[in-house]
């Protein structure tokens, strides 16, 4: 009986690392930016191509900075989530229109609404590297110093937002 | 005749020096495909950039062909990609105080395996070449045989066959 208790510990241990590996989403890369300042940009906007905006115009405020783009599949699960939160008004949010094509662009949020304060245009996706991207879409929720405090990978869910998002931001706010 | 075919020679004097000037510098160009050799694309993740086609490792190649060109070191181009991506991108990953497990680990495993074994192979030296007959099994000799003399007897019964 005592030999046998052994291999199974050794099993159970074995079946349990497995379990954690195997239900984590290895597309879910840690990202080096939480707790760094949010990489600077001067971008023109999507509405108004003559006007530029920068991060450092929302010092400040706590507000989330969303990659989408109208080729991106996920970013049409996720935008009525965000047209719901825009709504509510809790949290401003601006969209990062990662290489698109800005007539699609637009066509776009005409199509399914526009929760995004401004968008500001990343054609060619430079910026978004400095940001990490490299799975649209990912949100970025930026406290007033311009500090990134979480990063999510993929499509918000009103879970994610309940449990996760809007908590920090209530507590970044005070 | 001569005159198409010096045309024909000057033609093609231009195309290859135009593929020339496209190649670049042989020597940056080696560089450049070893660094992109020792990047991971994020998108497929078991790639290299170098052998990627996800629009992102095209993307992330270009930024490492700039980099080159403005004349930043190795180190710093991969810097670069670390401070944004993460030690993730590197396929040969740093040794750290996160990534001790990742370095040691196996090793580790090893060292454990080979202590077991040693352990086990020497139980076995130790241990007598045959058991002998714990006392319930000597009763249970004893009372199938009758009383004891019978010691090839009792081996049999133990080897399965049944009188």
């Amino acid at each position: 009986m005592k030999r046998l208790l052994i291999p199974l510990a050794v099993f159970l241990l074995l079946v349990g690392f497995l379990a954690v590996g195997l239900n984590r989403d290895p597309r879910e890369v840690p990202s080096p930016l939480i707790g760094k300042a949010a990489p600077p940009f001067e971008l023109p906007l999507l509405s108004q191509p003559d006007k530029r905006f920068a991060p450092g115009d929302m010092r400040g405020k706590v507000w989330l900075l969303n990659v989408w783009a109208s080729w991106c599949v996920s970013c049409r699960d996720e935008h009525p989530v965000l047209v719901d939160l825009s709504k509510k008004a809790v949290l401003p949010i601006l969209g990062l229109n990662y290489k698109d094509r800005n007539d699609e662009a637009q066509r776009w949020l005409q199509q399914f609404g526009n929760p995004y304060q401004l968008s500001v245009v990343d054609a060619d996706g430079r910026i978004g590297i400095d940001y990490g991207v490299y799975g649209v879409p990912e949100t970025y929720l930026i406290d007033g110093e311009g500090v990134i405090r979480y990063k999510q990978i993929g499509p918000l869910t009103p879970a994610i937002l309940e449990q996760k998002v809007l908590p920090l931001a209530k507590a970044l706010k005070k | 005749m001569t005159r198409t075919a010096g045309f024909v020679f000057l033609c093609l004097l231009l195309a290859f020096s135009v593929a020339k000037a496209q190649e670049g510098n042989p020597q940056t160009e080696n560089r450049i495909r070893q660094l992109e050799e020792k990047l991971r694309c994020l998108v497929c993740q078991n790639q290299t950039l170098a052998d990627s086609n996800a629009e992102l490792a095209g993307d992330l190649r270009r930024q490492v062909r700039e980099q080159v060109a403005a004349g930043k070191t190795d180190e710093q181009i991969i810097d670069y990609l670390v401070q944004r991506y993460g030690d993730f991108v590197l396929y040969n990953p740093p040794f750290k105080a996160t990534t001790v497990l990742l370095w040691v680990g196996p090793f580790l495993l090893l060292a454990v395996g080979a202590g077991v074994l040693v352990v086990v192979l020497r139980r076995r030296r130790r241990a007598p070449e045959e058991a002998a007959l714990v006392p319930d099994e000597k009763r249970l000799v004893e009372r199938v045989l009758g009383p004891a003399q019978a010691g090839g007897e009792a081996a049999e019964l133990r080897n399965g066959e049944p009188r």
